[in-house]
């Protein structure tokens, strides 16, 4: 059991977002119409907090080994990701270092996700049990 | 306007069942780009210990946040949807959702609070089985920015 995991490059495009909107019922418009996003005061669309929780979540159970591993999980939505219409769309880069290890062999992440060189996630955690 | 104090603490009466389907699960994992075979395969999720295919740590949310209008679209809250943002999200495991689960969800409102011209709704959703199994619980902040 390592005590970082090797940062996570995940990608996400317009089409991730529409993807996501089905798969989730989140068919909030500031995730997929730049006219609505820019009339709240957004730079553009924006990709579900919900997304980029669940790319951290994938990071967080490759890292423990399976999703019952995952005892508890926690993120502050600190800014929002940007997702330009273009072929490229944006990268979301995860980081997770183990902050403590309890004596009921629960182990304790602390959590990072940054886009463009800025954090979008605070206060995120996760507690998992290794299988 | 603020958001109704008379909230907090409250409780509302469980959801209809929401039936957990296999398909629903895999079409959530490849949404989020999630290729493990405990999300896909039912022999795989098996050899697991799981009765089907295991749902990805956030799959709830697609259960709690529907089930949330109850809250959140009641007129005598006043909160305006279009002002709001996702602050936190938490979830505590009791163990994941798997398919054909029959869950029911119960929520309530843990906090409103105001800070610098924003608004700040948390609510709190048991996750349980139809017979009362707990599996999740799940606390969401909502944020109404401020009108300026």
């Amino acid at each position: 059991m390592s005590d970082t995991l090797e940062p996570q490059t995940f990608r996400v495009t317009r089409a991730d977002l529409v993807r996501y909107a089905g798969a989730s019922g989140d068919f909030n418009p500031i995730h997929w119409s730049d006219r609505v996003a820019t009339g709240v005061g957004l730079p553009g669309v924006i990709a579900h907090g919900m997304f980029t929780m669940a790319l951290v979540g994938r990071a967080v159970t490759a890292w423990a080994g399976a999703a019952d591993a995952v005892v508890e999980y926690s993120v502050r939505f600190s800014r929002p990701v940007p997702v330009p219409d273009t072929d490229e769309g944006t990268e979301v880069v995860v980081t997770a270092t183990v902050k403590e290890t309890t004596d009921e062999g629960l182990t304790k992440l602390v959590l990072t996700a940054t886009c463009q060189g800025e954090k979008v996630l605070s206060l995120a955690q996760a507690t998992v049990r290794k299988r | 306007m603020p958001l109704d104090q008379s909230f907090v603490g409250r409780s509302w009466p469980a959801t209809e069942p929401y039936q957990v389907g296999r398909e629903k699960i895999r079409e959530f994992a490849r949404a989020i780009g999630a290729t493990d075979a405990e999300y896909h395969d039912p022999a795989a999720a098996r050899a697991l210990g799981h009765a089907d295919v295991v749902a990805p740590p956030t799959f709830p949310v697609v259960i709690t946040m529907a089930a949330s209008r109850q809250i959140v679209e009641d007129p005598a809250l006043g909160l305006d949807y279009s002002r709001v943002v996702h602050g936190d999200q938490r979830f505590a495991y009791t163990r994941p959702v798997v398919a054909g689960d029959e869950l029911v969800c119960v929520n309530s409102v843990d906090e409103i609070t105001s800070r610098g011209g924003h608004d700040f709704l948390t609510t709190r959703t048991e996750v349980s089985t139809v017979a009362g199994e707990p599996v999740v619980t799940v606390w969401s902040k909502l944020v109404q920015r401020g009108e300026h």
